[in-house]
């Protein structure tokens, strides 16, 4: 029963939202209605930890309705992106202090998609995944759409052509592989039993990986993802980067992974070379792109693809590392974004050329910067450190060399990393930063479970990690 | 009962079909040369006519009543079509004093 | 046992995280106190725990927690405390102790003194990590940790870029030696199937010598220990790192940090000593870097500069003994130059202190009455590297030089050579700011004066350790009993008996050579130094070879242009050429390629429906024409 709340709480907030009523306490409602989602995850994540069969999940039959199962289930792979998505729906929330202009329909819309995004991760059929999955996409269209900067139509209606076209090849992989299915079903068991003949993994791989890789986004499927970044409101952008990529990732695990394990197994010397270029070339624009928020755009480029070859490099280490860095990259993309927005709402500039010397009035939001900063660097003791050390051993033991040119992305990472920050924070203050306040004890709130999610997976990763053990293998 | 059917069938099937062939390129050219979107409209009645008459002229031959019922469905279709379709000329007849299909071209491009 | 091995990391985290989430509200002499007490503490500690060691002679496993177990991966987070490690504790203890005290005087005016004590602890923390870690994963999150700190405290001043700069290289090459490190990590790893010293030296030493994985293994973390350690290629960063407050450079860039290169080598002996060749690069690597760097040092005009190229050239030196077999010598070096060399940057500092803040030796002089504890100190700390007896240097370098003739003659002359070069830029440094007379052109802000006791005291220790640590081991020549060699034996034991024995120890005759030679050759060259650098007016501009020495072979300018430049240019590239026109230029042309053709397209769309109907009918014409035919 408990999937179920988690998905009719939001719907059922969101619709109480759309109608406008609560008028200025429609952000409150919100926050509270997120947060005590995230307590029903939690109480769901206790009941999945300490139920009998840990290997297998909460599986839940609605109903029988025109031959198609509705089945919800959770298995550690899906608890793990359910916390990620109700862990940061309040963050997002309450990140939000633009009360003016974002009226209720903002907080509908972020809930709902919320709702959309558990769907997605809870989802055990075909046909129901796929409408969560489209569904996902809307709100966040209009929140660029309606909310977002300059330019803000043709850029938001380009992000949903785009993904619009990957889903479609997504489509038509399932419906090919529900024609193979006897009985006919749409439900994931079968199509994992099928077992396809290389020559028609191919065509089905292409078309899920397009799919993925447009909603990763990987390269050279990105071309979206940094503008759209740019002119949506920071908080669409922490949804896109910090929960919504996941979604590709996710399906990568779900579908690529168990229906076309050849191909993944055979063809890795085809797309982990594309992939990995794609790696070194976000990392590398990264270093010189003015702008602070396409440049976080860019990272992401560059983290998520690591993750991706993490989860196709085949082997059981960089698949789980490369699901624990699902997590660990969410939560640091959107502390990043809290940071960005922290110094936009305070400096109204985002070029990083004009800002500089912030860390000597602002001592705190310094500290807490270094340490998002660093978690993104991947240092020990911080959440990437475990997943990409895993990811990169993974790769390693499947190709040296992808693992070797995979392995030059920490270098790199430090480069940008520390020449944004150093650009941003150090040194003489700017006509920008003159006045830059420090963080009010409500924001230091904000990062306060960003930060402990960091150390905590940073130090003691071993209890998720053997979570997710049952469901990789 | 066969009387009638035996009727019908007294006339080669051929003639049915030449006649409704004949009727229906009537229908055609009625509707290509004419501008009246009235004349059309009868034009393509003709044509769905000839259409009817030989549907029913192959059940006949074939004993076959299916196809006879789809003459009645078309029948049915048809006066439906017939009344919303006058009634748009006679919407479009007032607000353009004009029902010369080669005036009526706004809904372009 | 166990509590206080966990005791030693609790500390100095505490020491961090109170004094540094505290940072506002505390007092600022009393931050100096609590960090100060939290390492007095810590060196207790490890005191009592080398004498555990030294006593019980055991090997002490503390297991704290599964860090990363699942499936067959199961790597621990479990401290070791042994003979090496002990030795280690008590250098980054005490040394860490006394520069600590002495940070307190040094930093008294400074804004932020609560960060600098709060990064102080927290690189104390990481170092401990590093040293104590029972795995090489453990090690790597020491390794990085160190460099995090190390990143922090060059920024420390972060208001000026150059500081922030010199940071930020620092941090990037010690990453390139870490991916190298990481590389070796997962080699060990797919290869042993555990990341445990221990258990990886226990196979290793079943395998035969020359072993291809373990000639790659030993060659990445050599290249970790390349980039820690500031060895050619990856040393430019280390004389940039003394951007930092000086205590930083005593502490982390010259005693502790540094070093840890030649301490991963030294825990993986056993590695090492199976692969031939990686042994060959170290001692080549080494050799040049030493040559390298001594050579740069002798034509630096900052005096901080200077100690850092002579820091470059001693760890040169240090990884020469790696590669010669000698991992005891390396270490009993390692102990000395720990001591002298934070000794001869504290009392830099105290002249830079009395000299509010000038570091340019030009514009010193004269400086011997004036601050005569400082010159005292200094002239311990420099007699001590250079190597004269009865001081700690000579002893352990000793050990060395023995080893390099073991090696081969040419081998020993050339290392001798290297280890005169420090005495031709120390006593340089030394003579040109204390002996010569002051410069005309050279006005300090306020009077020059003698530091305060806070920062006499730890130099004055660390100069009695300077002068008679080097008594623990006697050269051969003197003593049967090798002290150090027995404390360290233990550690060495599995590596030595892998290797074959030289055949023949050195004759006495070449003892008493490579004793008396150099120490003849030291004298020449200190006669000469005085002679040119006390009474030279001016130090001319270099010219020839001697400007290519001053402007350090250029390296970082070659390192611009090979690697700076293309990097940023490929980024512009990408960004505007690659991701803009090309990837995105293509997504739009399919977007206005669609739009363009709908514009088109919709002429047809003419809205005469006669036309409509024309094209309907001979549409299904042609529809069933074609069936009919097809």
């Amino acid at each position: 029963m408990i999937i179920v709340l988690l998905l009719v709480l939001p719907l059922l907030a969101s619709l109480l939202l759309f109608t406008g009523k609560l008028g200025k306490h429609s952000r409150d409602f919100a926050l509270i209605a997120s947060l005590v989602e995230f307590a029903v995850a939690l109480v769901a994540g206790y009941a999945f930890t300490f139920a009998d069969n840990k290997i297998l999940n909460l599986s839940l039959n609605l109903k029988q309705l025109l031959d198609i199962d509705i089945i919800i289930y959770i298995d550690s792979i899906s608890l793990m992106m359910v916390m990620l998505t109700s862990l940061l729906i309040p963050i997002i929330i309450a990140s939000n202090n633009n009360r003016e202009v974002r009226n209720h329909n903002f907080y509908a819309l972020i809930l709902l998609m919320q709702m959309a995004l558990i769907g997605v991760f809870t989802a055990s059929e075909m046909i129901l995944f796929y409408i969560f999955w489209e569904l996902a996409l809307m709100p966040v269209f209009l929140i660029t759409a309606i909310w977002g900067g300059e330019d803000r139509k043709r850029i938001s209606v380009k992000f949903l052509i785009y993904t619009v076209v990957g889903s479609f090849a997504m489509l038509i992989a399932i419906l090919y592989l529900y024609t193979l299915t006897s009985p006919h079903s749409f439900s994931f068991e079968s199509f994992y039993q099928l077992k396809l003949p290389y020559s028609v993994q191919v065509p089905v791989f292409l078309a899920f990986f397009l799919a993925f890789a447009i909603k990763i986004p990987l390269f050279p499927f990105h071309s979206w993802q940094a503008e759209t970044y740019n002119v949506s409101p920071v908080q669409g952008s922490m949804f896109m980067a910090g929960i919504m990529l996941k979604m590709g990732l996710y399906g990568i695990i779900r579908f690529i992974l168990p229906i076309c394990p050849d191909v993944v197994a055979g063809g890795s010397l085809i797309f982990l070379p594309l992939i990995l270029f794609g790696v070194i070339y976000g990392a590398i624009i990264a270093i010189r792109q003015p702008k602070l928020k396409k440049m976080i755009a860019f990272v992401s480029l560059s983290h998520v693809g690591i993750i991706a070859l993490g989860l196709l490099s085949n082997n059981q280490y960089g698949i789980e590392g490369a699901i624990l860095q699902m997590f660990s990259h969410g939560v640091n993309v959107v502390g990043f974004f809290l940071c960005y927005q922290m110094i936009v709402i305070r400096t109204g500039t985002d070029i990083i050329s004009d800002l500089g010397g912030i860390a000597s009035s602002a001592p705190r939001f310094a500290t807490i910067f270094l340490i998002i900063v660093l978690a993104n660097v991947a240092l020990p003791f911080t959440n990437s450190f475990v997943g990409e050390f895993l990811i990169l051993l993974g790769l390693f033991q499947s190709n040296v060399y992808i693992g070797v040119i995979a392995g030059l992305t920490i270098i790199l990472g430090a480069v940008y990393m520390l020449k944004m920050y150093q650009q941003v924070m150090y040194g003489p203050q700017t006509i920008a930063t003159q006045k830059f306040a420090d963080l009010t004890t409500g924001e230091i709130m904000l990062f306060v479970p960003i930060i402990i999610c960091i150390f905590w997976v940073g130090i003691s990763p071993s209890f998720v990690l053997q979570l997710l053990q049952s469901a990789v293998n | 009962m066969g009387s009638a059917i035996t009727q019908f069938q007294i006339i080669p099937l051929q003639y049915y079909i030449l006649f409704c062939s004949a009727l229906f390129s009537i229908g055609v050219i009625g509707v290509l040369a004419k501008r009246n979107a009235l004349v059309i409209f009868m034009s393509v009645e003709l044509m769905l006519n000839s259409a009817n008459l030989l549907l029913a002229a192959f059940s006949a031959y074939r004993n076959d009543p299916a196809g006879q019922i789809f003459v009645f469905f078309i029948m049915v279709v048809a006066a439906a079509e017939v009344a919303i379709g006058l009634a748009l000329l006679v919407v479009v007849y007032r607000s353009t004093h004009s029902i010369d299909i080669y005036k009526l071209d706004r809904l372009k491009w | 046992m166990q509590l206080i091995s966990i005791l030693l990391l609790v500390f100095p985290l505490l020491g961090f995280l109170t004094i540094g989430l505290l940072q506002k509200q505390m007092n600022r002499n009393l931050s100096g106190i609590l960090a100060s007490v939290a390492i007095f503490i810590n060196f207790c500690l490890s005191a009592f725990l080398f004498g555990y060691v030294i006593s019980s002679n055991q090997v002490l496993e503390v297991p704290l927690f599964d860090w990363i177990k699942f499936a067959d991966i199961s790597i621990p987070f479990a401290l070791t405390i042994d003979r090496l490690s002990a030795l280690m504790l008590m250098i980054v203890n005490g040394v860490g102790l006394l520069i600590h005290i002495y940070s307190i005087g040094y930093m008294k005016e400074d804004e932020s003194v609560n960060r600098f004590f709060a990064y102080l602890n927290l690189f104390i923390f990481f170092m401990l990590i590093l040293v104590l870690g029972s795995d090489y994963l453990m090690l790597f999150i020491g390794w990085e940790g160190v460099g995090l700190s190390s990143y922090l405290l060059i920024g420390f001043w972060f208001k000026d870029h150059a500081n922030n700069n010199a940071a930020k290289k620092a941090f990037i090459m010690n990453r390139i030696g870490d991916l190298g490190f990481l590389l070796g990590i997962f080699i060990l790893f797919s290869t042993f199937k555990t990341l445990s010293i221990i258990d990886i030296a226990d196979k290793a030493s079943m395998m035969h010598s020359g072993d291809m994985t373990l000639t790659i293994v030993t060659l990445c973390l050599f290249v970790g220990a390349m980039g820690k350690s500031a060895q050619i290629p990856l040393f430019t960063w280390l004389p940039d790192a003394m951007a930092g407050p000086t205590p930083v450079s005593a502490l982390i860039h010259a005693a502790t940090m540094v070093t840890a290169g030649i301490y991963l080598i030294a825990r993986s002996s056993v590695l090492f000593v199976l692969s031939p060749l990686t042994m060959n690069v170290i001692l080549v690597v080494g050799a040049v870097t030493a040559l390298v760097g001594g050579l740069i040092a002798i034509y630096q005009n900052d005096i901080k500069k200077i100690l850092a190229y002579s820091t470059v050239s001693q760890l040169g030196f240090l990884f020469m003994a790696l590669g010669l077999g000698s991992f005891s010598g390396a270490m009993f070096h390692l102990t000395t130059h720990a001591f002298f060399k934070a000794l001869l940057f504290l009392a830099a500092g105290s002249v830079i202190h009395a000299l509010s803040g000038e570091q340019d030796i030009r514009k010193m002089g004269g400086l011997r009455s004036k601050i005569p504890f400082t010159f005292a100190l200094f002239i311990v700390g420099t007699i001590a590297i250079s190597g004269i007896p009865p001081f700690a240097g000579f002893f352990s370098k000793e050990v060395i030089l023995t080893a390099a003739f073991e090696h081969g003659t040419a081998m020993g002359v050339f290392a001798t050579c290297i280890s005169l070069l420090t005495t031709i830029y120390m006593f340089r440094l030394l003579f040109v700011v204390f002996f010569k007379p002051a410069g005309k052109d050279f006005k300090p802000a306020h009077s020059v004066h003698e530091s305060p006791k806070v920062m006499l005291y730890p130099m004055a220790v660390l100069a009695i350790l300077s002068t008679l640590a080097g008594f623990v081991q006697l050269p051969k020549l003197f003593s049967e009993t090798q002290g150090f060699d027995n404390y360290l034996a233990p550690i060495f034991a599995t590596a030595n008996g892998l290797v074959a024995a030289p055949e023949h120890g050195l004759s006495v005759q070449t003892e008493w050579l490579i004793f008396i030679l150099p120490l003849c050759v030291i004298a020449l060259l200190v006669f000469y130094s005085y002679q040119r650098f006390v009474n030279a007016k001016e130090l001319t501009p270099a010219t020839g070879i001697e400007k290519v020495l001053a402007d350090k072979f250029y390296f970082d300018e070659i390192y611009d242009f090979l690697f700076v430049k293309p990097i940023g240019f490929l980024s512009d590239f990408f960004r505007q050429a690659v991701d803009q026109t090309i990837i995105n230029g293509f997504v739009n042309a399919i977007g206005n390629g669609t739009l363009f053709a709908g514009k088109r397209l919709r002429r047809l769309q003419t809205g005469n429906v006669g036309f409509y109907l024309v094209i309907m009918v001979f549409s299904v014409i042609a529809i069933l024409f074609f069936n009919i035919i097809l």
